[in-house]
């Protein structure tokens, strides 16, 4: 009866839908991993010429954000001050879900980026980190003779 | 046939919620005052103009479509933002004045006001002694 209820193995799918959100990134994660969740939410991309990282922190001072890269890792950080006027007698706070206060992200990047050539720029309250790859690593044609 | 396709109202059917679509869930704040509310949504990567916001009968709903500039030839790597909308949706209470709600996008923050109806206002009541 019970299998009736359930047809289907419901621990094992869930065990299945935890590997698939845990596996969003394939092949074996790096020693200092990729952070999850945390803030600013990061989408990395790569591209034959660049690797492109893009950090969605709205509302920063770009003076203020701190992008470091350092033998091939790289570090944002910064701080989110709170708007919102402190709680008093005069108004209530109903809903609080926005992050506020000191944020650091960490990620390694692969060998082949050139340290020298990084680019940020911060549009919209999306802070967009472009580091291009070295020479040697792009992908050539040999011709034959 | 019985079945009569009816001409949709396109500015409808471009709404997310009208297509179906799943969208990211802005986080917000909320803070009252004796005047109104303050609403603070953050939308990254969503430019002003892509902005939508919307008060019908007592629901407002806000909405944001995200322009990265992505370059032409990438391919994600890792992604912990995976939709491109935003949208939710809130219920006003009868004291607000939907007529009068001012909003204003600045680097993937919107903020909207929504005033108090005049006669919501806070008075003093004076205490008469007897």
């Amino acid at each position: 009866m019970y299998r009736t209820i359930f047809p289907r193995d419901l621990f094992a799918e869930f065990d299945r839908l935890q590997r698939e959100f845990s596996g969003l990134l394939d092949g074996t994660p790096s020693i200092r991993g990729l952070g999850r969740g945390g803030y600013p939410a990061l989408n990395v991309g790569t591209s034959p010429t660049s690797i492109d990282v893009f950090a969605f922190a709205p509302g920063i001072d770009p003076a203020a954000i701190e992008v470091n890269l350092e033998r091939g890792v790289l570090t944002l950080a910064g701080e989110r001050k709170a708007d919102a006027p402190p709680a008093d007698a005069k108004t209530t706070v109903h809903l609080d879900e926005r992050f506020a206060g000191r944020f650091r992200r960490v990620l390694s990047l692969p060998d082949d980026i050139d340290p020298e050539s990084v680019a940020a720029t911060y549009t919209d309250g999306v802070l967009h980190v472009a580091i291009r790859r070295r020479e040697a690593a792009q992908p050539r044609r040999i011709a034959v003779q | 046939m019985s079945t009569v396709t009816t001409p949709r109202d396109e500015s409808q059917s471009h709404t997310p919620a009208a297509r179906n679509e799943a969208t990211l869930l802005p986080s917000v704040n909320v803070i009252e005052d004796a005047a109104g509310i303050t609403l603070y949504a953050d939308m990254p990567g969503v430019p002003k103009d892509r902005v939508t916001l919307r008060v019908e009968d007592d629901q407002l709903s806000i909405e944001g479509e995200m322009q990265l500039a992505l370059p032409p030839d990438m391919q994600p790597l890792h992604a912990e933002v995976q939709r491109a909308r935003y949208h939710r949706a809130f219920t006003l209470s009868k004291e607000l004045d939907a007529d009068q709600v001012s909003a204003e996008m600045n680097q993937g923050v919107l903020r909207v006001r929504i005033p108090k109806a005049a006669h919501a206002q806070p008075r003093r009541v004076q205490v008469q002694v007897a």
